[in-house]
């Protein structure tokens, strides 16, 4: 790695083609190994912006904004994009597998510990208080981006459908997705902002 | 270990889990659950919530917990199979969508999808708490494991939300929780 460089100092983004193959895998795989709780996003930020100079702010938010409309998780969206951008099909295929290959390993050990000791107290005990934890994060998390980014009645309106079809009725997400979907999206359609001067939005994200 | 699923089926599911998984893996966590659980009958809740806390306690992305439950259902090559289900396909309409993605740099329609997206992301999330919560608190050692740690997330901003995640394991074996 490269010594802590700030964003005045900050290299030119990469031509494309001059990153290899092996640099990519090595450097997703290093954020893979180290991004803990869902804060990817400023794993990465941090190292192809301002460390590697892979690529600029704007490129890295034009990758964020596809990455967090689309299906699919923040952290390997945002791999396949950016490799995608640096070496092409192939290197969106090795940022991927860097980025999931040492959790994928971790969690399979950990798959296979416990199939062979799920009726062990001790075992019990630990994954009982971590899943109490992960649900105070979660709350937590989802409280924090809510905040953050929502304010307006037509935002409450379609957090509070959402939660009730999902938690109360039990709807399918498939529909969910394509009743609530369009209708936000309808809602906040260009030139009739509900609230006008919205701030930037928010891209911190799970 | 084989409870009645095939490898075709734990790959249609996760596949299904991965195109609809808008706002990522915690807007997904009812869905899975319903599949998995309900329709499936591949784990029971405990084993759900389980395995949920092993993908809260490795790096990356923690949904790769979908590893474990395929494991649960046909071994090894089921755990393969709910990998590739769960990425690829998120994963190519990525690489497809941004490679089109900027033909459209102009459009204000742009701007109104991602911010009619927000609040239902937000809203999805909000379920998903509310489905983990359903299965991993009970009783009032682990509501106080819960509230402690949405404090310490959402008011001590530089704390690892790891290193909570593994206190909260740490304060189960404790109390001998079960």
């Amino acid at each position: 790695m490269s010594a802590p460089a700030s964003e005045a100092e900050a290299p030119p983004a990469a031509r494309p083609g001059q990153v290899t193959l092996a640099e990519i895998f090595l450097t997703f795989l290093l954020i893979g190994a180290t991004s803990f709780g869902g804060g990817v996003v400023a794993y990465l930020r941090n190292t192809l912006v301002l460390q590697k100079g892979w690529l600029d702010e704007e490129r890295f938010l034009s990758a964020l904004e596809i990455a967090q409309a689309l299906p699919g998780l923040n952290a390997t969206n945002m791999s396949v994009i950016v490799g995608d951008r640096l070496r092409g099909p192939v290197g969106a295929l090795v940022a991927l597998l860097g980025m999931t290959l040492p959790g994928a390993t971790l969690v399979m050990a950990l798959g296979v510990a416990y199939a062979s000791n799920a009726s062990n107290p001790h075992v019990n005990a630990a994954l009982v208080g971590v899943g109490a934890a992960a649900t105070g994060m979660l709350a937590a998390v989802t409280l924090q981006i809510g905040r953050k980014q929502l304010g307006t009645v037509a935002d409450v309106a379609i957090i509070a459908v959402t939660v009730v079809l999902v938690s109360v009725l039990h709807v399918s997400l498939i529909w969910v997705l394509l009743t609530v979907g369009p209708i936000a999206v309808l809602l906040y359609r260009p030139n009739t902002p509900p609230v006008p001067d919205r701030p930037e939005p928010h891209h911190g994200s799970l | 270990m084989d409870q009645g699923g095939s490898n075709l089926q734990v790959l249609g599911v996760f596949a299904l889990l991965s195109v609809l998984a808008v706002g990522g893996g915690a807007a997904v966590i009812p869905e899975t659950k319903a599949l998995v659980i309900d329709q499936h009958h591949w784990l029971t809740d405990d084993q759900f919530r389980d395995i949920y806390g092993l993908g809260q306690v490795v790096p990356g992305p923690n949904m790769l917990m979908v590893m474990v439950i395929g494991y649960h259902v046909t071994g090894f090559m089921g755990a393969l199979l709910a990998y590739l289900g769960f990425f690829l396909p998120a994963s190519l309409i990525s690489w497809l969508a941004s490679r089109v993605w900027d033909h459209f740099e102009g459009s204000p329609w742009r701007a109104s999808l991602q911010r009619g997206l927000a609040p239902l992301v937000v809203g999805l999330m909000a379920a998903g708490a509310i489905s983990i919560a359903k299965t991993a608190i009970d009783g009032a050692e682990t509501v106080l494991i819960a509230i402690a740690v949405f404090l310490g997330v959402y008011f001590v901003k530089k704390v690892n939300p790891a290193i909570l995640v593994l206190s909260g394991g740490a304060v189960g074996v404790a109390l001998g929780l079960h």
